[in-house]
């Protein structure tokens, strides 16, 4: 008599699998949707040196979705981010703020 | 020299070592066993490039084939006309995308592409395999659409300078030699064409040096189109105010041939107009080796691609990007666009390739400034989300928009963005 627990365990263990692939799959999308951002505040949103747009990584969330309110709602003047603000829903501006916010401002080495 | 040859090396054996193995599917759930090779180096390969390399944590190998030895910013080079740049200050080598990032750069052109083997022959003869191929070739200037126009190119009469490089000093160089009071003229091809506002940034740009050291001199702006494509009343504006008398527009002049030995330029309808210094851009369309693919199936001039992925609409596994797209409403091609594009493919690669589902939801953003002198700039920006039901992007409504004027800050601004976009494809 086949032991049930052996396809159970399959079971699990796939569905554990399925569970991981989508976590990394949805990571994937949000490091996509964030390198939207990545042309003028860098890879990650690590600015430049010396430069004069503000990077993201390592920023509070809850600071960075405020920001990105105050352009989205013209709280806060400026010349293109309230223009582009306008672009992201709700929900990608909070995924966009967890995600800078838990990068290290200076690139690993 | 050494690495050169060193990475070329490294290339055709591992190219040797794939062709044995055959792929007649793609490493699907293997990514660490699979190859991307990327085609031309500009903004649209480079940050393909790099980004397969970043989003698959390393584990996706991605060999790169650019004929140059190093990466000319086209976005900014009107500077070089103008005499407020140079060139060197575009200009971006290709180490960092093998050192930081291990792909590996090799300095040649492909050849051919065999859709259905998956491998590409390179200019030098050798061979790579491929699991996904990521095209930007950019544009190929379509010259027999304008009599005369190539033996006027090569002849170093009549430059085009829309790829910046050698063209562009030489262009340079002309305007330095015009005579106070000469005229200098710049023909536009109908769109699309790449860089919409590029010419009329030209303009700007040349005239701020004119205006400054040949007063006398005259610019003429001699459009196909029927009005200006991009950033129209702003760029007016600016003619206007800044440039009176300097600066006059002309719509509806499709040049349709020149004469090099008396600089003159005949178009369609219109009377022909000599300069003392002509720039005339042909039509333009995909990059050689994707109209000789045969991907290029939009009107024989534009590669059509499923927006998902990018993927050609001719052939599985090769995806096309930049300027040689035939692009969705609004979609400029533009330098921006074409890191927009890439990080798309890059993560449909990714995603892919590990067997997972691709992203239904894709977005791009774009932001273009164009300097209307060396310091004052005026940009354009939009985001653009994929809208599954049409299978095609859309801007998001309400998103989007110009400037009000130019500015001095938009000006730091756009030399901002060039470092950053330069470090984000290359860096």
């Amino acid at each position: 008599m086949t032991p049930l627990w052996i396809p159970r365990l399959a079971l699990l263990l796939a569905a554990f699998g399925a569970q991981a692939q989508g976590q990394e799959s949805q990571d994937l999308r949000t490091r996509s949707l964030a390198a939207t951002c990545a042309h003028c505040h860098g890879t990650d949103g690590r600015a430049l040196p010396g430069a004069v747009v503000a990077g993201l990584a390592g920023r509070p969330a809850a600071e960075l979705v405020e920001q990105m309110r105050a352009f989205k709602s013209g709280a806060r003047n400026a010349t293109v981010m309230p223009q582009l603000a306008k672009g992201y829903s709700d929900a990608q501006i909070e995924q966009l703020a967890a995600y800078f916010s838990a990068q290290k401002a200076q690139a690993p080495r | 020299m050494t690495l050169r040859r060193r990475e070329l090396l490294k290339a055709a054996g591992a190219a040797g070592a794939l062709a044995l193995t055959g792929c007649a599917t793609p490493m699907i759930g293997t990514p660490d066993k699979a190859r991307v090779l990327v085609v031309g180096g500009g903004f649209g390969g480079a940050t393909a490039a790099k980004y397969v390399r970043v989003l698959s944590d390393a584990k996706i190998d991605v060999v790169l084939v650019e004929p140059d030895a190093a990466f000319v910013s086209c976005p900014l080079s009107n500077l070089v006309l103008g005499g407020s740049r140079q060139v060197a200050d575009l200009t971006v080598p290709y180490t960092a995308l093998a050192k930081q990032h291990g792909v590996t750069v090799v300095r040649d052109t492909v050849a051919s592409i065999d859709p259905v083997k998956r491998v590409a022959v390179l200019g030098s003869g050798a061979s790579i395999g491929y699991d996904k191929l990521v095209l930007s070739p950019g544009v190929e200037m379509m010259w027999d659409r304008v009599a005369g126009l190539k033996e006027a190119n090569t002849q170093g009469r009549i430059l085009q300078a829309w790829k910046a490089g050698p063209e562009t000093v030489a262009l340079r160089r002309q305007l330095e030699a015009l005579p106070d009071g000469g005229v200098f003229a710049i023909a536009i091809p109908e769109a699309p064409y790449r860089c919409p506002p590029g010419p009329y940034e030209r303009a700007c740009v040349v005239a701020a040096y004119l205006k400054a050291a040949k007063p006398k001199a005259k610019l003429l702006i001699l459009d196909a189109n029927e009005d200006v494509t991009s950033k129209g009343a702003l760029f007016k504006r600016v003619w206007a105010e800044q440039y009176p008398g300097l600066v006059e527009y002309r719509p509806q002049h499709k040049a349709t041939s020149v004469d090099a030995a008396s600089n003159t330029v005949k178009f369609e309808i219109q009377d022909e107009v000599r300069a003392d210094v002509l720039n005339v851009l042909p039509p333009m369309r995909a990059g050689a080796i994707a109209v000789q693919t045969g991907l290029a199936n939009s009107n024989a001039r534009w590669c059509n691609v499923n927006f998902l992925n990018f993927e050609s609409t001719v052939h599985k596994h090769i995806h096309v990007i930049g300027d040689a797209i035939q692009v969705a409403s609004l979609m400029p091609k533009s330098g921006h666009m074409a890191n927009s594009h890439a990080k798309v493919v890059a993560a449909a690669i990714v995603a892919e390739l590990n067997g997972w589902e691709i992203n239904p939801a894709p977005m791009l953003s774009n932001t273009c400034y164009s300097f209307v002198d060396d310091q004052r700039v005026i940009h354009v920006a939009s985001v653009h989300e994929y809208v599954a039901a049409e299978k095609t992007y859309r801007t998001v409504a309400g998103s989007g928009g110009l400037s009000p004027a130019p500015n001095e800050l938009e000006g730091r601004y756009a030399w901002n963005w060039a470092r950053t976009i330069w470090a984000d494809a290359l860096g």
